[in-house]
């Protein structure tokens, strides 16, 4: 159970303590692998997945350019069908109302299906503050979690990506589960288990994967359809939302339930894609009191910024799927709910940069997830957007590399500097070479460097470093004589010829 | 044809030969090769780093020493340089003075691979190496660049050359500018993954045309004590070449 921040530990620390976690990288590692087989195929059995994610991002920014007006639309449209809806400017607000609607409707047994933006809120916690409640976890990962003492989900999509199958069946046993740690048998023990408890709830809650503007119906798509247990069974349900979930009609809803499913899981659809309401005249279940939160919570500073395409995502989680960073520090080492691309490029709009800082710069640029991602967010790029917000307009930087930063800055915009870099580098770097082989040398012709000081120091923490060429062997030098040589030997042809 | 040669910083300070290579290829070719002396380095150091205003001199010294020959291509030897040099177009775009210039310089930019391959037609470029070499795919040659054909194609050329696939060559290197010095303990484990499944190949020559990448790589063979062959494409395109095996698109394979 968390809030936005899973984490109070520095960043480095989480980083080890990603890599000691030798189970956590193996398996994210096989999930990614694994992926990277099914994701792509599944996007080929569709066809022209280029055109797809065109439609899918012009769908997404279109929503988000007229977000005020399909909001009004889609609340005004709940209410037609006699459903509720509440803006909560900041995650406060929202818990407030959800807690006053579970102490008007006396409910005590709360049954709630996945969402990311629950977490985000800290709303399980929140709700066990009130007397006689019991919040249940229905998906089953999330319900892992809760049973392990509310443990922190690593992944938007697979929350328990970092357990394994003997972990799991050690928290099951705390229930009384005394089977093997055969995943079938366990998911079948928490079904028995869940089961008995969507009976009994009085209020369900559930997330919302798209909410349809014209049909004032919301979309959820799962593979356990636990969430339509949690919408059909209990007189009362919660959908919490993110103001930017909106789509306007089911044709557009159907576009992207295609996308999202191929993106998050490499599946066609999942097992189960509802659309629901209130329960209507002629129906037998669904909830009779519906009620819509939409979470602001810092969405709409990125609104009108060079951050707006983020609001664009439809939490697919296919960049942290292929994510080389995620894959060796996990959703753990980002210490933010939403980790991964998606998590750094979010994570510091809605809890800002002093809390997040160090996200944007864990990411070497490879672009994967840009190139993932189904609705074009250009995630890598808003990285850099980032470093430039600390770097150039707070200033957030007072350490000597900055200094060496702003250094790197003129020496590669000034040629007679760059010159004095070229000429003097080798016999600079004398001090630290090193002539010895190494197992490399015929990349590293002029000697090697095992040990530097300062910035450079991170890069021999890790690996040798080239000698740089010496001066009047670098490659202008080369070229220079190559040159001359050439129109040596021209003449010569003239004027023999 | 002129071809104004863009070297990119690391190939001047680092890898003469790799420039040598490219240069040599070229000039077989029947180019024209200039080099404009005032080019320094394509700016991601800084850009990507967050210091934008400090970057700026940087393009603008760029694009005036590149566009400062009548050449009509520029070609560099790394798909990641090349990339950003594409990138000009949109990052100038508002700058009054320089949108246009940029914009003209990123049309007539390409990576060494990708310039034999889809302006001059090669196919064969006549080079021969004896080996089992992997070859890896830089993610910005790829992805920004969206070239993932020219060198694979003008590699399988080679004659007696196998190149054998390198298990997820979709992943990172781990280098990523200025990220492998300000984040080394993930690029560590990142470069390891790499260093592993190039040894699980077996082959004995690693094979880019990033040599950015390489150098990460290297570093961490070396670091390892990894025995191992580095080689730029254009070393490769530029070894024990035969004219008489070069070929070019138009020409069927058995002439």
């Amino acid at each position: 159970m968390a809030t936005l921040s899973t984490s109070n530990e520095p960043f480095l620390t989480r980083i080890k303590e990603s890599e000691a976690d030798k189970f956590m990288q193996k398996s994210v590692a096989k999930a990614q692998d694994a992926q990277w087989e099914k994701r792509p195929a599944s996007r080929k059995e569709l066809g022209h997945w280029e055109d797809w994610r065109n439609l899918g991002e012009q769908i997404r920014q279109h929503v988000i350019k007229y977000l005020p007006d399909y909001l009004e639309e889609f609340s005004d449209n709940v209410e037609k069908r006699g459903g509720h809806v509440f803006f909560a400017q900041t995650d406060k607000d929202a818990v407030a109302y959800i807690k006053k609607i579970a102490q008007q409707k006396q409910a005590h047994k709360i049954v709630k299906s996945k969402s990311m933006v629950t977490t985000e809120i800290n709303l399980d916690k929140e709700l066990l503050k009130l007397p006689d409640t019991s919040v249940l976890e229905t998906d089953l990962a999330e319900f892992i979690l809760e049973e392990d003492n509310w443990d922190e989900p690593t992944h938007i999509v697979f929350p328990t990506l970092h357990k394994n199958r003997d972990q799991i069946r050690k928290i099951f046993q705390k229930l009384g589960y005394k089977g093997s740690n055969e995943p079938g048998e366990m998911a079948k023990f928490a079904r028995h288990y869940l089961r008995r408890s969507f009976l009994e709830a009085d209020l369900g809650i559930t997330g919302c994967n798209f909410a349809i503007a014209d049909q004032g119906m919301i979309n959820l798509v799962t593979n356990e359809g636990n969430a339509d247990l949690t919408m059909a069974i209990p007189d009362t349900q919660v959908v919490v939302m993110g103001m930017e979930r909106i789509v306007p009609s089911l044709k557009e809803a159907e576009v992207m339930d295609n996308m999202l499913s191929r993106s998050a899981v490499g599946q066609k659809l999942t097992s189960y894609c509802t659309f629901a309401g209130p329960q209507t005249a002629d129906e037998s279940d669904g909830p009779k009191d519906f009620y819509v939160v939409i979470l602001d919570n810092g969405r709409s500073k990125a609104l009108g910024t060079d951050f707006e395409p983020a609001l664009q995502c439809i939490r697919c989680g296919s960049c942290l799927n292929v994510c080389p960073v995620y894959r060796h520090i996990g959703g753990h080492g980002y210490g933010s709910i939403y980790p991964g691309p998606i998590g750094a490029v979010l994570s510091p709009i809605l809890g800002g940069y002093e809390k997040f800082k160090d996200l944007p710069f864990a990411c070497s640029l490879n672009a994967a997830c840009t190139d993932t991602c189904p609705v074009k967010i250009p995630l890598h790029k808003l990285l850099i957007k980032h470093r430039e917000v600390m770097m150039d307009k707070m200033k957030i930087d007072h350490s000597f590399n900055n200094v060496l930063m702003k250094g790197a800055g003129v020496a590669t915009a000034t040629p007679i500097v760059f010159n004095i870099a070229l000429k003097g580098g080798y016999l600079g770097s004398a001090p630290l070479a090193k002539k010895s082989k190494t197992s490399v040398d015929n990349f590293f012709h002029y000697g090697h460097i095992e040990w530097a000081p300062s910035l450079a120091k991170g890069w021999t923490d890790v690996r040798s470093l080239p000698r740089p060429a010496k001066g009047s062997e670098n490659f202008r030098s080369w070229y220079k004589k190559h040159q001359a040589a050439k129109q040596a030997q021209a003449k010569e042809e003239h004027d023999n010829g | 044809m002129k071809v104004a040669i863009f070297s990119t910083c690391i190939v001047d300070l680092m890898f003469p030969n790799i420039g040598q290579a490219m240069v040599e290829v070229l000039e077989r070719f029947g180019c024209e090769t200039s080099f404009p002396s005032k080019q320094i380095c394509c700016g991601q150091p800084t850009y990507n780093s967050g210091y934008h205003k400090e970057t700026q001199k940087v393009f603008h010294n760029e694009v005036d020493a590149l566009m400062s020959s009548d050449a009509d291509y520029i070609v560099g030897p790394a798909g990641s340089c090349v990339a950003m040099l594409r990138e000009y177009k949109n990052l100038l775009k508002d700058d009054p003075q320089y949108a246009d210039k940029a914009a003209a310089m990123a049309d007539k930019t390409y990576e060494f691979s990708q310039f034999l391959y889809r302006i001059l037609g090669v196919r064969d470029a006549g080079a021969q190496l004896d080996a089992v070499a992997t070859y890896h795919r830089s993610c910005h040659m790829t992805r920004l660049l969206r070239e993932r054909q020219a060198p694979y194609e003008l590699l399988s050329n080679v004659k007696d050359l196998q190149v054998v696939p390198l298990p997820r060559a979709e992943n990172c290197c781990g280098f990523g500018g200025t990220f492998s010095v300000k984040e080394p303990q993930i690029s560590r484990q990142m470069v390891d993954e790499k260093v592993n499944d190039i040894l699980s190949t077996k082959a004995s020559v690693l094979i880019s045309a990033d040599p950015s990448c390489l150098m990460n790589i290297a570093g961490r063979f070396s670091r390892r004590n990894e025995k191992i062959k580095i080689m730029h494409i254009a070393e490769v395109l530029n070894h024990n070449v035969d004219p008489a095996r070069i070929r070019f698109a138009d020409q069927p394979v058995n002439v």
